[in-house]
């Protein structure tokens, strides 16, 4: 799992049905320090998040189609699993990046 | 699930068991502002109508072949929606 920042939404029509009835958000993916680097995930949101919220995501398949309850067939891996409320760090881990 | 252009098909009469009658697609990957990001691949359309031009979202790895209909299938990546509309802050 990772610590993302919600920077967008994804709207399609035609998609795989598994997807239908789900919200897909666009998910920066964080450093340690909080800076969203050049990845990024479209991911299923599972506990309404929105823009701009601090995120974590699961980005594995088995348990991304156990939380979506489609095993074991499910095509879908990156899945927003909880809104974060706090992060606690070593300063010098903090400043490491 | 990352953004990708569809740039061009392949077509693959000899192929693998399973895939009779799977369109492949190459696909550029992008980064979140939709420019071209890494190399293109050839990926599975999982969606079965997605073409050349249009802005998609692919899946990678064991969940590309599960967007297939035989989901037991050699295939890394796969296309599984075509996008309508992107809202980035």
């Amino acid at each position: 799992m990772y610590i993302g920042r919600v920077s967008g939404t994804v709207v399609a029509t035609i998609k795989n049905e598994l997807f239908v009835g789900r919200k897909l958000l666009v998910v920066d993916r964080l450093d340690l320090a909080g800076h969203p680097t050049a990845k990024y995930d479209i991911a299923v949101d599972m506990v309404q998040a929105g823009v701009g919220d601090l995120v974590l995501v699961l980005d594995e398949g088995n348990s991304a189609r156990q939380i979506v309850g489609r095993e074991p067939d499910g095509a879908i891996r990156a899945v927003i699993v909880g809104i974060v409320d706090q992060v606690a760090l070593e300063e010098d881990a903090r400043a490491g990046v | 699930m990352q953004f990708a252009r569809v740039i061009g098909t392949l077509v693959a009469t000899r192929k693998a068991e399973g895939l009779e009658g799977v369109k492949f697609l190459i696909v550029q990957p992008l980064d979140k502002q939709r420019q071209p990001a890494g190399e293109p691949v050839v990926a599975a359309d999982g969606t079965a109508q997605a073409g050349p031009g249009e802005l998609v979202f692919i899946i990678a790895i064991r969940e590309a072949a599960l967007t297939l209909p035989v989901t037991f299938v050699p295939v890394d990546h796969a296309v599984v929606g075509i996008v309508d509309e992107v809202d980035i802050v």
